[in-house]
């Protein structure tokens, strides 16, 4: 009970810094390598950006200040306007060309530069390898190792340890989907019959949120991650855990709810390791009581949003692949107790 | 005295003496006219009448009313997303109407009311009687608006597409999006390539062969080589979205794999083919409407464009890299940097004739003495807005950039910046501009310029905060939002700002009808300006001008002598206009323009069988060619007499063009 409030906490106090001006989901907060480069070309386009936009208008503005109130018809029209004049715009309109062009390549440098640094290291940046699968409408993440017994499987929350380079290599199994978390990196795309490969660093420990960014149909707009960058020991001790399998069930409640998995509609799309059921249509249960949100980052990992999201997902994300469960209260009841328990 | 002054004198007598038979000649001369020219009438006269101002005018009519439309769809998306966690539209619902709207406002707004001002005003403007080929361009009306009744039928009846209006397989594939929804979004797409690749083939022909004598290549007014730009663009661009929406419906309907990737095919293939058209349609687009601003400006600040030759060049490179930059849309997939880096040179290329362009109007507009109406406030608009567009589009263009910004809202506000500032303002500059020329009434002055600081305010209000809510993390095409993401203030401004964009449209809605009963008489040239269309009546007679008129400058009106000749012997008994060359618009022809038909509707029938019926079995296909054989055979058959051999055979080349001096229809 304890822990589920500080769950709750934790989610407040996140939700706070999501929507005050910093943000865990914003381009120009950075907290990694990529991002800062990004977020220093960001800063460098805008400025310049915004000093050319004030001085073409203030041009525009001052071509305006010979005014008439005659109708058009009423001035006579200059079809040999004088050479001189004519010479002198010349000269303007040539400068401010090379100007422009100038410019453009000082963008076109900064860019190559900005986007070498961040896709040359890719070769050595093997800290940690995981492979991210996009499905309609969640996330399958697999932790590679070269130690088979170190491989494992969960969905839609990425632990990674602060400071080190994770590269990720996208797949989909559906649609293309986008990987997207702004505040470490900029987008890559998850396309089926392809790899792609992105890395990012988190540079201090927090939580950051991701969102699939290619439109990838009925329930995109609720397809959500997190990143939850900790220290190296305290990632270690949270794989550590994710590699066992799942814990049995203690109580009677538990054990009844162990049941009801194995013997309803659960089952036929859900794995949890360690029990009978392994199928990997939907995400992998083993440990999804140490999650803090379900449903793609849709809903608060409670009691209550469990229960319901059993009973009827459709009613939080309407379309998604899970049927609604006819199960008796007693039995969510034990399904939900044996679920949380899953640690 | 001098010789000279000898044969004024003389000239001058000659007149004198004939100027009561010139009158009646010219009354007579007016009446074969109207009769030769007269447009059919009656309800088989609305499906025959090739009239190309007729033809444009329903064409303007029917685009706008799917601008309409696609305005409605926005502001229902407006009322979802206006607070998080809204239940307004359901996900299905809102996936639907966010397609409809895209593909409503590129497919069947944007480009046909490009077009249709190219098919109205550009026979004017080079002084031809008719456009070159009436008959196709009836055809591409029917075409068009047929495929436009097709998607709004299916989204009516709840069958609209739901997969972007650019559909990207797998999503769009036949596995991920069963039902017709998709077969139905990609017929349409086949509908408006035919019937835009009809109208770049009349606006080409018109412009290329059918120009008034002596306007020289380097006399076309800006308005037209900005329309033959576009025409040539959508020759090439068309094709390739013909194959990807080809092998999409092929994929659907008789399984082949094209795109699959389990049987070898590849998805990011369809994004290749899709945006080699998709970028193009953005100049497409956005090109006509620079043909729009160079007109108003030069007609309000009175004088000559500054840097003619400079603007062709830019309009022509503009169509040239326009491309070479399709890969930018796609740098999240997997494309090694240096091959980006390619595209991102390129996409930052472009702005460079676009600049020159903006520099050479503000050299044109500095000094001049200025009274600002309404069409000249929405290209002041258009400044203010396309420049800032423009510039995240350079944004765009940069690879590392453009991967945190892509697919966000940031895209969705660059992408309105350029269009709705590129093309929208330009084009209510051109209602207001030619709407006299069209109507013979003015749009009232005072309601126009409410217009436009309501869409102008309104505008700025729905877009700008996306820029931020974009670089804050909300992806595009999302139904709704988290209370959490904090998204939610940013939403409820462009909301409002939505709802007085929407109140700018309808003001300009009332001033039309206000103004087609009521508003002041233009007389023929309002404006004061240069460009032929303005030699004429407004609206002009359905044979557009009396005598066709002989170019003396870039400027015709404004440099048209007392004694400019006109051309004579033209028949005024049959359709007849001028051929002349493409360089140098000398004489070749008189050419004999096809008239009413009722072929071409009965041929786009033919194709609409084809590929509606094709979307249930590919047994359409073939009843639908065989179809359309029959009508085409049938409209090739019963054409008017080609018995007009050309001049030089039979040596009439000097009669028919030779401009007659003593012929002036400006002193009868």
């Amino acid at each position: 009970m304890i822990e589920t409030r500080n769950t709750i906490l934790k989610i407040c106090a996140l939700a706070l810094c999501c929507s005050s001006c910093g943000g865990i989901h914003n381009a120009l907060n950075p907290t990694g390598p990529q991002a800062q480069n990004l977020s220093r070309l960001w800063w460098l386009f805008f400025i310049v950006c915004s000093v050319v936009f004030v001085i073409v208008m203030i041009a525009l503005l001052l071509s305006l200040r010979n005014r008439t109130t005659e109708p058009p018809v009423a001035l006579p029209p200059l079809v040999e306007p004088p050479r001189e004049q004519e010479r002198k715009r010349r000269n303007v309109v040539i400068s401010s060309i090379t100007i422009t062009v100038i410019i453009l390549f000082v963008f076109l440098i900064a860019s190559y530069s900005a986007g070498r640094s961040m896709t040359a290291e890719l070769a050595h940046k093997n800290g940690l390898n995981i492979e991210l699968t996009g499905h309609q409408w969640w996330w399958e993440v697999r932790y590679n190792d070269v130690d088979a017994s170190n491989i494992f499987t969960t969905a839609n929350e990425i632990h990674v340890p602060v400071g080190v380079p994770v590269t990720f290599s996208l797949k989909a199994a559906d649609v293309i989907h986008s990987f997207w978390v702004p505040n470490l990196a900029g987008k890559k795309d998850l396309i089926p019959g392809k790899i792609n490969t992105i890395w990012l660093q988190a540079d201090k420990p927090g939580v950051y949120r991701g969102q699939c960014a290619e439109y990838c149909g009925f329930q995109h707009a609720r397809m959500a991650l997190w990143i939850v960058a900790e220290p190296q020991e305290q990632f270690n001790a949270w794989r550590q855990n994710q590699t066992q399998t799942s814990v049995t069930p203690a109580s009677d409640s538990q054990k009844r709810g162990q049941q009801v998995f194995l013997t309803s509609t659960c089952v036929m799309c859900h794995a949890i390791n360690g029990t009978p059921a392994g199928s990997n249509i939907g995400p992998n249960l083993t440990h999804v009581g140490s999650r803090n949100m379900i449903a793609a980052a849709t809903l608060v990992n409670t009691r209550d949003h469990l229960a319901q999201w059993i009973k009827d997902s459709q009613q939080f994300k309407p379309g998604n692949r899970m049927p609604q469960n006819n199960l008796s209260d007693a039995d969510l009841q034990s399904l939900v107790d044996y679920l949380q328990s899953l640690k | 005295m001098s010789h000279e002054e000898a044969q004024k004198a003389q000239k001058a007598v000659r007149i004198e003496i004939d100027r009561d038979e010139l009158e009646a000649t010219m009354r007579r001369e007016k009446e074969e006219l109207e009769r030769t020219w007269a447009r059919p009438t009656g309800l088989l006269g609305w499906f025959t009448d090739t009239d190309h101002k007729a033809i444009a005018k329903r064409y303007i009519v029917t685009a706008f009313i799917f601008f309409i439309f696609g305005g409605i769809e926005a502001a229902l998306m407006r009322i979802q997303l206006m607070r998080p966690d809204n239940h307004f539209l359901s996900p299905d619902k809102y996936n639907q109407i966010f397609t409809v709207h895209g593909t409503t406002m590129m497919f069947l707004f944007a480009v046909p009311i490009m077009t249709a001002l190219g098919i109205y005003l550009v026979p004017l403007m080079v002084g031809a009687r008719d456009v070159a080929f009436p008959r196709v361009n009836l055809f591409g009306y029917f075409v068009y608006l047929i495929g436009g009744i097709l998607l709004y039928t299916s989204f009516i009846l709840n069958t609209g597409p739901d997969a972007g209006w650019f559909a990207y397989v797998p999503l769009s594939g036949p596995a991920f999006s069963p039902g017709k929804r998709v077969d139905v979004w990609a017929q349409m797409i086949t509908f408006t390539e035919i019937s835009a690749l009809a109208g770049a083939i009349v606006v080409i022909g018109t412009a290329f062969k059918m120009r008034a004598p002596g306007m020289t290549l380097n006399r076309i007014p800006l308005f037209v080589w900005a329309q033959v730009v576009t025409s040539f663009m959508i020759i090439f661009a068309m094709p390739s979205v013909m194959l990807a929406s080809g092998f999409l419906a092929s994929d659907r309907l008789i399984d082949t794999h094209f795109f699959n990737p389990a049987e070898g095919g590849d998805a990011i293939l369809y994004q290749h083919l899709f945006w080699f058209f998709g970028h193009p349609e953005v100049y497409i687009i956005f090109i006509p409407a620079l043909g729009f601003i160079s007109p108003i400006i030069v007609a309000f600040s009175r004088r000559k464009i500054f840097g003619y030759v400079a603007m062709v060049l830019s309009l022509i490179s503009t169509a040239f890299i326009g491309f070479g930059l399709w890969v930018h849309h796609m740098f999240a997939t997997p494309i090694p940097q240096m091959g980006q880096s390619l595209f991102t040179a390129a996409s930052m290329i472009i702005a460079i004739p676009s600049g020159v362009q903006i520099f050479c109007w503000i050299a044109t507009l500095w000094g001049s003495k200025l009274n600002i109406k309404t069409p000249l406030l929405f290209v002041l608009g258009f400044f203010a807005i396309f420049i800032l567009g423009g510039l995240t589009g350079v944004m765009l263009a940069s690879v590392p950039l453009d991967l945190q910004i892509h697919d966000t809202f940031f895209v969705v506000a660059h992408l309105h910046y350029v269009l709705i500032g590129g093309s929208v303002f330009p084009l209510f500059g051109g209602f207001y501009y030619w709407f006299p020329k069209w109507t013979g009434r003015m749009l009232s002055e005072w309601a126009g310029r409410l217009n436009f600081w309501l869409m102008f305010i309104g505008f700025n209000l729905v877009f700008f905060p996306m820029h931020k809510l974009g670089l804050n993390g909300m992806p595009r095409r999302v139904y709704t939002y988290l209370p959490e993401t904090g998204w939610g203030t940013l939403n409820l401004v462009a909301s409002i700002g939505a709802f007085i964009l929407a109140t700018g449209v309808l003001v300009f809605i009332i001033n039309v009808i206000w103004a087609r009963y009521a508003g002041a008489v233009a007389g023929d040239n309002p404006w004061g300006a240069d460009s032929l269309e303005w030699a004429t009546t407004s609206p002009p007679p359905n044979y557009n001008f009396h005598n066709l008129p002989v170019v003396q400058g870039r400027y015709p009106i404004w440099q048209a002598t007392a004694d400019a000749p006109v051309v004579r012997g033209l028949s005024t008994t049959k359709r007849e206009t001028l051929v002349t060359s493409v360089m140098d618009a000398q004489p070749e022809l008189r050419f004999e323009i096809p008239g009413p038909s009722i072929w071409p509707v009965l041929v786009s029938l033919s194709a609409a069988v084809m590929f509606i019926a094709g979307i249930f079995t590919p047994w359409a296909i073939l009843i639908g060619a065989i179809l359309a054989g029959i009508a085409l055979t049938c409209w090739f058959f019963g054409d008017p007499n080609y018995e007009n051999k050309t001049a030089r055979e039979t040596g009439e080349r000097s009669e028919p063009a030779m401009p007659a001096p003593e012929l002036r229809p400006k002193e009868v």
